[in-house]
């Protein structure tokens, strides 16, 4: 963060999970249909502050925004979306491991 | 031509760097006319603003702790940010 001491840079490549391509995916398609744009990503993200920054990894701080923006937008209400996030922590936690 | 940065700390979604704000630099190169990115983090319907490449010296920046007073960096700011130096 913004002139603060940030260790060294990992360099290390890795693969992204499933969770995490959908995540991406989801920003493009909500973005095509016109519920969200990259300024408006970017002005959730860092509205979150430093401790989101600090404890949540890269996809994780995007999803939370992606569905900010889409309450914000009117694609689905905040009750719509705790029923579905509920639904899907019922399938349990090896949901997301599919590749 | 010379600019200088306004020194504005408004709140809100703004993609001016703070560290550029009050300084001087020369205009490199105009980029073309974008939409307000300060308006569409709202989604608010953007105006398109021009976009202007500034080049601002070391010393500018960090005054006499720069190690290369005479290097550059260049910055990509729209112009409703910048006045007449």
């Amino acid at each position: 963060m913004g002139g603060d001491p940030a260790g060294g840079i990992n360099h290390d490549q890795h693969d992204f999970a499933l969770w995490e391509k959908r995540v991406d995916a989801l920003m493009v398609l909500a973005s095509s249909a016109g519920l969200m744009n990259t300024d408006s990503l970017r002005r959730v993200l860092e509205d979150m502050g430093e401790e989101a920054y600090e404890t949540m990894s890269y996809y994780e701080r995007w999803i939370a925004s992606v569905s900010q923006n889409m309450v914000e937008s009117g694609a689905f209400s905040t009750a719509e979306l705790a029923d579905k996030m509920a639904q899907i922590k019922a399938r349990g936690t090896t949901y997301g491991d599919a590749t | 031509m010379k600019v200088r940065v306004q020194n504005h700390w408004p709140p809100g979604h703004i993609r001016t760097p703070a560290y550029l704000r009050g300084k001087t630099g020369e205009i490199e190169r105009e980029i073309g006319l974008f939409n307000n990115p300060e308006q569409n983090a709202y989604r608010l319907p953007p105006q398109q603003q021009r976009l202007v490449r500034v080049r601002f010296t070391m010393a500018e920046i960090w005054g006499d702790a720069a190690e290369t007073p005479d290097d550059v960096i260049e910055a990509e700011i729209y112009a409703h940010w910048l006045e007449p130096a």
